[in-house]
């Protein structure tokens, strides 16, 4: 068989049913065989929202998701969503075309260096110059991609290889020398951590995003239940602690709240599960000789990169968890520690939007009001990121967002992948006016691709984050952050047929939102958000 | 401090890009850099010099076994390894002076590669700052060119870097 209807295969060998794509002529020969296949391929607006519809998609099934482009501008379209991939650690097989082999190098219409330009965003990639190596090469993306710390492989794949003519078996098994990724914690270690926890006082848990990825988000449950511990979470890790639990205290960082926050800067003994705990997350953090950091992590180079460690656990989070469960005894009185975080909550009360606006907060509470448990929110960048994450509570739900590199355009082209991959689940992309003309092409593959996501814009007519920062650090100088000729956004749901909404006072919210929900088919609500909005009230 | 790092690598096409490219977008220093195929043909060494802190070095160690290429990282000790650089020295040397370039090049255990009219070619094989001061001994006569290659590193006694 040719070299294009072995990539089928070999998606089909790994279980792939959508692919998210957009097509050129580099990736025509697979495109063609593709059509001869049951999977299903979602044509979407720009290739970067294929990267980050399937990220979305990967981020709910845990299972690496494909994303196709064709050479030269195609491919590096892809860079972005490849990069808000690797950042996120979010498994995904990425296809590109590239010009025939014998004209790499010389410049050819469409030619770009893809895997050169994609390589410092990479888990790992290649270009697939021996027709013979196909089943080999897909077989160990697929793997690198699926396991350990979790990110995108890149396979590039010339004209005139998909073209040639191989035999084709795909392996069963994959051997890489110098790739182990899955490992137990080493017991020395787990020892020292069993016997710090014995001995603090003040422990806390830190989840982060990596819970995910690494399938633990019951287990970690499970070890905080066991020992009493209170939990903390990065933006990544959110609902991996269920919000109603009595022994979770919220996100910290810089845009976190102010239980998180003195939790974090009052406890003893800080347990990192699968946090990297990047420069945000710890910017409120302060830096102490009397605290004990524990940091579980499948990726030993971030162990020690931003933080301090005293005791370094390096291993799969499911392993390390079932570790520490059997090493750690249970039963200790916690009542006074958690008393005292108890002491930290705060309810802020929501401040009634000027006449012709909703509270952002107010909305977003009603929002989570009516959804279901297991709904699935995609905040996108900026002001709504945190508004989202901030009053949305998580009780079997998840929360998606691009928390690493902050891509502005994630949400709905994520919501899209999130929805195709859980249609039973309501799936809701929040965006502000800035990110959501950064990927609104998209509305349309979601009406040709029939996928009812819900989309919210949240419209002040600014780019708010960077607005309240010039307000703060330039001296109130607004510099390029109006969003002044912006469309009619419901006039342009009418133009793609989607329903719409304008929701411009409180008393529209309830009811527009219950509509939004309850609608079987893509639905937008412009949300009117007063213009001097701030990010944290 | 400068670090020698004995990296053992897949030997494909791309993998000193990767290998270079990471030292580049992370920030490391790159001193000198020696890339040569081992006994098993499969697999290549690279030993790189660089400059950083003990967080830096743990770093680069970390960050270059997460390259699914690389198969090996051992960082040597200057006081338990063997390194060695070649360097190849053109002076200018008239007829009288050819006695006396040779004598020196003997002392230090460098070997006369070429001759012409004016001009000696030297080559010799020895630790950076031998060479260092080998070049230093020549200035005088006149140099006329410089070739030396990256450090080459091997542990002391019976330990290996191998896979």
């Amino acid at each position: 068989m040719t070299v294009a209807k072995a990539m089928t295969e070999c998606l089909a060998a790994e279980g792939i049913t959508t692919v998210f794509g957009y097509p050129g002529a580099a990736i025509c020969p697979f495109y063609d065989e593709l059509e001869n296949t049951d999977i299903r391929h979602i044509l979407v607006r720009h290739e970067v929202n294929g990267g980050h519809a399937a990220s979305g998609y990967a981020r709910i099934t845990g299972k690496p998701a494909v994303a196709i482009a064709t050479s030269g501008p195609g491919a590096l379209n892809l860079i972005t969503a490849i990069a808000t991939a690797y950042m996120d650690s979010v498994p995904m097989v990425v296809i590109t075309g590239q010009v025939n082999s014998d004209q790499i190098g010389r410049d050819v219409f469409q030619e770009a260096d893809i895997t050169g330009s994609a390589e410092p965003f990479v888990k790992h990639s290649y270009l697939l110059k021996r027709p013979e190596d196909t089943a080999e090469v897909f077989k160990r993306a697929f793997y690198i991609a699926g396991t350990g710390r979790r990110g995108p492989v890149l396979i590039d794949v010339p004209f005139d290889v998909q073209k040639a003519e191989i035999d084709f078996e795909y392996p069963e098994t994959v051997d890489i020398r110098s790739y182990r990724p899955s490992s137990t914690g080493n017991g020395n270690q787990i020892k020292r951590a069993a016997a710090a926890i014995a001995a603090s006082k003040k422990p806390l848990i830190l989840a982060g995003g990596g819970l995910f990825t690494g399938n633990a988000v019951e287990l970690m449950r499970k070890f905080a239940e066991h020992t009493d511990i209170p939990v903390v979470s990065t933006m990544m890790g959110l609902g991996a602690m269920p919000t109603n639990s009595p022994l979770f205290y919220g996100m910290l960082g810089m845009h976190g709240c102010k239980a998180a926050n003195n939790a974090v800067n009052t406890c003893d003994t800080l347990i990192l599960l699968g946090a990297r705990v990047g420069d945000r997350a710890i910017a409120t953090m302060k830096q102490r000789d009397d605290l004990t950091v524990i940091h579980v992590d499948i990726d030993p180079a971030e162990i020690g990169k931003n933080l301090d460690v005293d005791i370094p656990i390096v291993g799969d989070l499911t392993l390390v968890l079932g570790q520490l469960l059997e090493a750690v005894s249970g039963g200790a009185d916690r009542s006074e520690w958690k008393n005292k975080l108890d002491s930290f909550r705060e309810d802020k009360p929501v401040e009634p939007a000027p006449a012709g606006y909703v509270n952002p907060k107010q909305f977003i509470r009603t929002l989570d009001k009516y959804l279901p448990d297991d709904a699935v929110v995609v905040a996108d960048v900026g002001q709504n990121q945190i508004w989202t994450a901030a009053n949305i509570t998580l009780n079997g739900g998840r929360f998606l967002t691009s928390g690493g590199m902050g891509t502005m355009g994630y949400s709905l082209p994520a919501a899209i992948g999130a929805k195709l991959a859980a249609p039973s689940r309501e799936v809701v992309a929040v965006c502000g006016d800035g990110s959501f003309q950064m990927q609104m092409m998209e509305l349309a593959t979601a009406v040709q691709h029939n996928v009812p996501v819900k989309v919210i814009v949240m419209r002040n007519n600014y780019l708010g984050m960077v607005r309240e920062l010039q307000e703060r650090a330039y001296d109130n100088r607004l510099t390029a952050v109006s969003l002044d000729g912006s469309p009619c956004f419901t006039k342009l749901a009418d133009a793609y047929g989607i329903q719409n909404e304008l929701v411009d006072s409180p008393d529209k919210m309830d009811a527009a939102i219950q509509q939004l929900i309850s609608s079987d088919r893509p639905y937008l609500i412009e949300a009117a958000v007063e213009e001097y909005e701030k990010t944290i009230l | 401090m400068k670090h020698t790092i004995s990296v053992l690598v897949e030997n494909h096409a791309g993998v000193l890009a990767r290998v270079a490219g990471l030292f580049a977008r992370r920030g490391f220093n790159i001193d000198s850099l020696a890339v040569g195929v081992t006994d098993d043909e499969k697999v290549s060494r690279i030993t790189i010099v660089a400059d950083g802190s003990a967080y830096t070095l743990e770093q680069i160690e970390k960050q270059l076994n997460k390259l699914i290429d690389v198969i090996k990282v051992k960082t040597l000790h200057n006081d338990t390894a063997v390194t060695r650089e070649l360097v190849l020295i053109k002076v200018s040397c008239t007829p009288k002076q050819r006695a006396e370039l040779i004598s020196i090049a003997e002392i230090a255990k460098g070997k006369i590669s070429d001759i012409s009219t004016n001009s000696m070619t030297i080559e010799l094989s020895d630790s950076k700052q031998n060479l260092d001061n080998f070049e230093e001994l020549l200035r005088p006569y006149g140099i006329k060119e410089v070739v030396r290659t990256g450090t080459i590193a091997m542990q002391k006694g019976e330990a290996t870097v191998r896979v």
